[in-house]
């Protein structure tokens, strides 16, 4: 049941509700389920144990509930030989049998009890997974690609020929005075699903002559799609379902076809993405290179890769369904691509293509370039898990860094954990805090400020006051001399005044005298 | 299928385009599958009613097990004296999809004789479990996060064929804003149909004018499939009859309930809507009911628990603000309170400087009241200076005029005596 391919998902739902009433067998796959437990069942291994901790699934099917129905009526019989009750009293339970497909992150429960029981029949919740993708269908899918690569590599043509459609993309020039980043979203549907794709461009990237700088919009337009889903998480009110999620799930990174190895920007810039976002290298215009360079040339790319300490995507390998095409194609990377529109007519078909005088280099003929594999791996086969990466991973790695950086912590000095409200009540109080110091510090600014002026004006005002005590000092310096002066005059005067009044009463006493002597 | 044309529509910044060829995201929702598959799924459902309503037996026909059984005993036979809120885990598997089903119980639900509050501890759990998934969900650093919402709550109504007990209405009323709630009418084998019938309408009149609300299912686009949720919409509140015997009908083995007078088929159609719960709930909408639980009910907690958080409790604060996290919030808070100090910080520098002016102005006109009074006191002495030298110019004139009458007096004087000492000398002769 596990290729759904072209079967629209509902038939499939209604498929199940038809067969209500007894449960029939449904499918091949039912079968092959009770055969195993029949197996399990000789080895005798019936023992009830509710603590096997770690329970793990059990074959479904086979019931030793005494024959049901009709068509279970066979098996049932080597069920009940090989130990099973037939009574309707406790249910011996077939233990342990380790699927492949024991879900790892439900052992969380590991320390809890956990029964693992067997079904009497068809339930019918095996169609959740249908379920769940016929929600996300009518949801839609959205993906986001970040296109890394010098100015004129083949990064809007590689666009057109994987989506089969003419993007609107106008020429970049070589003469930007920087990288910027250039999203465009665009609605695409195949047969019933939806997809909101939105190709991001790096304008500029190479073709300044100081490149050092070269990857900090990159970086800068990673991290602000990450901020933006943080922030929309942790809105009280938020709408996750509907949220457009803008976040890079894949970053092709197009590597120029030198022939020789990484350019130095290359591995810088690799190196400062490589924790933010998945990355597929690619060799862009791998028609420039031949069969035995490109060989060389991609052992070159992934050794130099390795010794920087570069992470790139790798497909996964754990779920057995496509563990092995994935790791078929991990071996392959970089892949060398080539991208066309253009359409050549080769022998009685029509192909994109791209012509030469000497040959027709063919964009899906897997002996001329790696196209097909890099659309097979990135869209057909690992689409949903590098949305899951993203999240999962990058994302998560952004929110912990941030958190951490705002001084959230899980848990507090004693190491007990600390429940979110606990948190924000204490970043709260901090806050809170924080702002009465500064209230505090502003305050006491002031106070000083208040003081010091206070002081200098006290300051001038004695300086005043000892100018006005000195200018006193001299006035009375000044009234004295005058006063001096005054009795200096006063006292000259009255000598002067004593002085002709004896004069005078002189002389009048002697013009008598003369009057005598004139007598005489 | 896939139209050659290249039209072009523009919805602001995104295009609709159409493709030329096969790309092969066709191929997204397959890959949705072979992941949550491996992944595994799980679910809570939890059971309320009073005891011997036939919860019990309602869980294993559901699931076709026994969930319940003599070791694992049903709510009805774990009574305590108080209502306990328990849960039991059980691990099931078919078709390679693997189902982790907690059967949540509420063991003494309505038992009592005063059955005030009974419901609380249900509340509790419910908001327990959404308090340790927001927890686990706010962490930094943040594991797999296992889900123990409840997603789906059975409530069971006794069949008595008159309508909703107070205590059911309670119990709705306080929990469907909390958990989805899909009430079942139990033991519907006592019922005729059109009792059922009945006893249905009179229920969803209570229901309706109570304002209570239950569980509803999606709209569809799907005309078929809308066509059908109509009819199970008439149907509602599903009256179900449960059973863990098997009994021969007509040479087929059904599960039933064996009566003198018939069989009554758990999984037939006419005679209770068992086989509707069990499609609706299991096999059509067990994730749209984790959906709802997801989107609606642990939002609304999430948004109450986190707003309380953020305003401490302040009411006034409900209806702004609610878009921001409560960091943002902060983050405004800190803001506003920077312009607030600003302002504050700008009236005290006010304040100050005009109170320096003052001060200053003071000083400049003390200052200058005693320039001037250093100025007038100057003129005046000045002026008696002036005086004073006026009077000794006019003591020195009158001292000199005197003086030069006085050398005059004393010349004639002298010339005087002169003269007479010459005439007298010329007496003598």
């Amino acid at each position: 049941m596990v290729t759904h391919g072209c079967l629209p998902v509902s038939l499939h739902v209604l498929a199940c509700n038809v067969s209500s009433g007894i449960p029939e067998l449904s499918g091949s796959s039912s079968d092959v389920a009770m055969l195993k437990s029949v197996e399990l069942n000789k080895e005798g291994v019936s023992h009830r144990n509710p603590l096997s901790a770690a329970a793990s699934p059990l074959a479904a099917c086979s019931s030793p509930l005494p024959a049901l129905l009709g068509p279970h009526s066979v098996h049932t019989s080597t069920a009940l030989s090989s130990g099973g009750g037939c009574s309707l009293g406790p249910l011996p339970q077939t233990t342990a049998h380790r699927s492949a497909m024991a879900a790892t992150d439900v052992d969380v429960f590991s320390n809890e009890e956990k029964r693992s029981l067997s079904l009497g029949g068809h339930v019918g919740f095996d169609s959740l997974p249908d379920q769940l993708v016929s929600k996300s269908v009518t949801q839609g899918f959205c993906f986001n690609i970040l296109c890394v690569g010098e100015t004129g590599i083949g990064k809007s043509t590689l666009m057109n020929t994987l989506f089969n459609t003419m993007f609107e993309n106008e020429e970049a020039s070589h003469y930007q005075n920087g990288v910027y980043l250039r999203p465009r979203t665009y609605d695409l549907q195949e047969s019933n699903v939806h997809l909101k794709l939105t190709i991001v461009d790096t304008v500029g990237f190479g073709d300044q002559i100081n490149k050092e700088d070269s990857y900090k919009p990159i970086v800068d337009y990673i991290d602000t799609q990450f901020e933006n889903y943080l922030q929309e998480e942790l809105k009280i009110k938020r709408s996750l379902f509907n949220y457009h999620d803008t976040r890079i799930h894949i970053c092709l990174y197009f590597i120029a076809p030198t022939g020789h190895s990484l350019k130095s920007l290359d591995l810088v810039t690799m190196k400062k993405l490589d924790s933010k976002v998945n990355i597929i290298p690619i060799i862009a215009k791998a028609d420039t290179i031949s069969k035995s360079e490109l060989h060389k040339f991609k052992i070159k790319i992934m050794s130099e890769l390795v010794s920087n300490g570069v992470q790139i995507y790798q497909f996964p390998t754990d779920d057995e369904t496509v563990s092995e095409i994935n790791a078929s194609m991990n071996a392959h990377l970089p892949f060398a691509v080539v991208g066309s529109v253009e359409e050549v007519k080769v022998g009685n078909k029509t192909v994109r293509a791209r012509q030469y005088p000497w040959g027709v280099v063919q964009v899906e003929n897997e002996s001329h370039c790696d196209f097909v594999k890099l659309r097979e791996m990135l869209i057909r086969v690992n689409m949903e898990d590098l949305r899951e990466q993203t999240h999962a991973r990058h994302y998560e790695l952004y929110r912990r860094c941030k958190l951490e950086e705002m001084g959230f912590k899980d848990t507090d000095p004693d190491s007990q954990p600390f429940s979110l409200q606990e948190t924000y009540e204490a970043k709260r109080k901090e806050f809170l805090g924080d702002l009465q110091r500064k209230e505090e510090e502003m305050r006491q600014m002031f106070v000083n400020k208040v003081k010091e002026t206070e002081a200098e004006l006290k300051e001038k005002e004695r300086e005043l006051h000892d100018k006005f005590e000195q200018l006193k000092r001299m006035h009375q310096e000044e009234k004295r001399k005058v006063e001096e002066k005054r009795r200096d005059l006063e006292e000259e005067m009255n000598a002067f005044n004593r002085k002709k009044v004896a004069t005078e009463t002189l002389s009048l006493s002697q013009p008598l005298k003369k009057d005598k002597d004139k007598k005489n | 299928m896939l139209p050659r044309s290249s039209a072009l529509f523009i919805f602001g910044s995104q295009q609709q385009k159409n493709l030329e060829g096969y790309v092969g995201f066709a191929n997204l929702p397959n890959q949705v599958y072979r992941k949550s598959v491996k992944r595994g799924f799980e679910f809570t459902l939890m059971v309320v009613g009073e005891s011997g309503l036939g919860k019990s037996t309602l869980i294993n026909s559901l699931f076709l097990t026994d969930l319940y059984s003599p070791e694992y005993p049903g709510p009805s036979h774990r009574i305590k004296k108080t209502v306990q809120v328990e849960q039991s885990k059980v691990l099931v598997k078919e078709g390679g999809v693997q189902l982790l089903l907690t059967i949540v119980d509420t063991p003494g639900f309505g038992d009592a004789v005063d059955n005030s509050n009974c419901w609380q501890p249900v509340i509790d759990y419910i908001d327990n479990k959404f308090e340790d998934y927001l927890n686990a969900e706010s962490r930094v650093n943040r594991r797999q996060m296992p889900d123990s919402r409840v997603q789906c709550c059975l409530y069971f109504i006794a069949p008595s064929g008159h309508g909703l007990k107070p205590l059911d209405i309670e119990f709705m009323k306080r929990l469907h804003e909390k958990v989805n709630i899909i009430p079942l009418i139990a033991k519907a084998d006592t019922m005729t149909p059109e009792e059922c019938q009945q006893f249905k309408r009179q229920i969803m009149r209570e229901i309706q004018e109570h304002k209570i609300k239950i569980y509803e299912f999606p709209e569809t686009d799907d005309e078929e499939e809308m066509k059908f949720i109509r009819k199970i919409k008439d149907r509602l509140p599903l009256a179900v009859v449960g059973s863990n015997t098997i009994i021969e009908v007509n040479g087929k083995r059904v599960r039933g309930r064996q009566y003198p007078w018939g069989v009554a088929e758990v999984e037939n159609g006419e005679h209770c809507d068992f086989t509707i719960l069990r499609n609706m709930l299991i096999r059509t909408h067990m994730q749209d009911l984790k959906d709802v639980t997801n989107n609606v009910h642990y939002e609304n907690y999430r948004s109450r628990k986190l707003a309380a958080v953020t305003y401490n409790g302040v009411d006034n604060n409900k209806n702004k603000g609610l878009t921001k996290s409560p960091l943002a919030q902060m983050e405004e808070e800190r803001r506003d309170h920077v312009a607030k100090m600003k302002k504050m910080e700008q009236e005290m520098e006010q304040v100050f400087e005009m109170k320096v002016k003052e001060k200053l102005q003071k000083l400049r006109d003390s200052e200058a009241e005693l320039q001037r009074r250093h100025e007038q006191m100057k003129k005046n002495l000045e002026a008696q200076h002036r005086e004073l030298e006026e009077k000794r110019r006019q003591h020195e004139d009158e001292r000199s005029n005197w003086e030069a009458q006085q050398r005059i007096v004393e010349q004639q004087k002298l010339d005087l005596s002169r003269t007479l000492e010459k005439n007298k000398k010329k007496k003598i002769f």
